[in-house]
């Protein structure tokens, strides 16, 4: 099982370098997947929620476009989201189309 | 079953306390704290406000464990999840805390013991929950890991991102979840007796599961536990031969398993 290996520093500085030029590392992998939340642009009963499985607030929205639900967009696209009668996507809450 | 008086105790004093003492027990009476306005017995009341804590329980294990509950079906898992709730009712009361002692329950609990991938199935699926939940922080930029002097490589040690989460499982747990998870059909059919490690982390706000190859699990286990990254790739070819380590850290920087890498666990003052 256990075969003692003598791992040198050259031997590990090679791993790594391997590591690091092998294909698919992608510097900001991290970032490529990065969502952000967007308010104001989902459907009704389409928004996602803060709390995760286990409460109930997903897909829970009155409205189309509902001003305090959101769903994530990948980052950076959300102020660019623009819909019907001059609505856009906002990083922060938002007064209009509240349910009643 | 019986219940000891732990729900009593969570649920402070006086009235609360007189009030939560029999509502997971049906085999309890109703407190006689509890009466009609005109003062008689109260048991079909207290039976409905019963009913609606048990089932709440039950409904939100069958989100946090939506993969287990397909497997089973609706009926099965309901079952189940009552009566883990009876025997272990919730210690926090943030319902996203619950459950962590639902896999040591599913390994238990008789009737499934047909599916014995079942638990570990339940083990990534509260993982995931608590990725979810963990706190946000940047993950290590793959970069970092190359600027560092091939002296110094073999001392270092990592800092796991607080959403990192490793399990290893003797079934293809990583497998039979992620398909029940998705509700899309596997592309091929999954051999339950394989076993699978399962890599879950959060590098921003999506959680992310991934299966790692052999060895792998060891080695990250082995810096999660502080082991230096010379001693940790050691772990990992003492797992198996079949260990490879450039791909090994290829993932784990690619995952975002880690926040910093220093001479000691004491944090970097960057």
């Amino acid at each position: 099982m256990s075969t003692k290996i003598a791992l040198s520093a050259a031997y590990l500085a090679g791993v790594v370098a391997t590591a690091l030029t092998t294909g698919a590392i992608t510097t900001g992998a991290a970032q490529a997947q990065e969502k952000e939340k967007c308010y104001g642009v989902s459907m009704a009963g389409k928004n996602d929620c803060a709390a995760g499985p286990g409460t109930t607030c997903a897909g829970t929205s009155k409205v189309d476009y509902q001003g305090n639900a959101w769903t994530y967009v990948a980052k950076g696209t959300c102020t660019t989201v623009s819909l019907p009668e001059n609505r856009m996507g906002s990083l922060e809450p938002l007064q209009r189309d509240l349910p009643s | 079953m019986p219940r000891s008086p732990e729900p009593a105790a969570n649920a402070g004093t006086g009235f609360a306390a007189g009030f939560a003492a029999s509502l997971l027990d049906p085999g309890r009476a109703t407190p006689p704290i509890v009466s009609t306005t005109t003062g008689g017995r109260a048991d079909r009341r207290y039976a409905v406000y019963r009913n609606n804590v048990t089932t709440s329980l039950a409904d939100a294990l069958a989100d946090i464990f939506p993969a287990v509950r397909r497997l089973v079906g609706d009926a099965f898992f309901s079952g189940m999840a009552i009566a883990f709730a009876r025997a272990h009712p919730p210690r926090s009361r943030l319902l996203f805390q619950y459950g962590h002692d639902f896999p040591a329950f599913v390994a238990s609990f008789e009737p499934a013991r047909d599916l014995p991938y079942l638990a570990d199935v339940a083990s990534i699926e509260r993982a995931w929950l608590d990725a979810f939940h963990a706190a946000d922080a940047d993950p290590l930029p793959p970069q970092v890991l190359g600027t560092i002097p091939p002296d110094d490589l073999p001392a270092v040690v990592f800092h796991p991102h607080p959403a990192l989460r490793i399990l290893r499982s003797p079934y293809a747990a990583f497998s039979i979840c992620t398909a029940n998870r998705d509700g899309r059909e596997p592309d091929a059919p999954i051999r339950g007796d394989v076993a699978e490690d399962t890599l879950v982390t959060r590098p921003g706000l999506i959680v992310s599961m991934r299966r790692l190859p052999p060895g792998t699990a060891a080695f990250l286990l082995a810096l999660v536990g502080g082991s230096s990254f010379g001693a940790a790739i050691g772990t990992g070819f003492a797992d198996t031969e079949e260990f490879a380590p450039a791909e090994a850290i290829r993932i784990m920087l690619n995952a975002g398993a880690f926040v910093a890498v220093g001479a000691s666990r004491d944090r970097p003052s960057e």
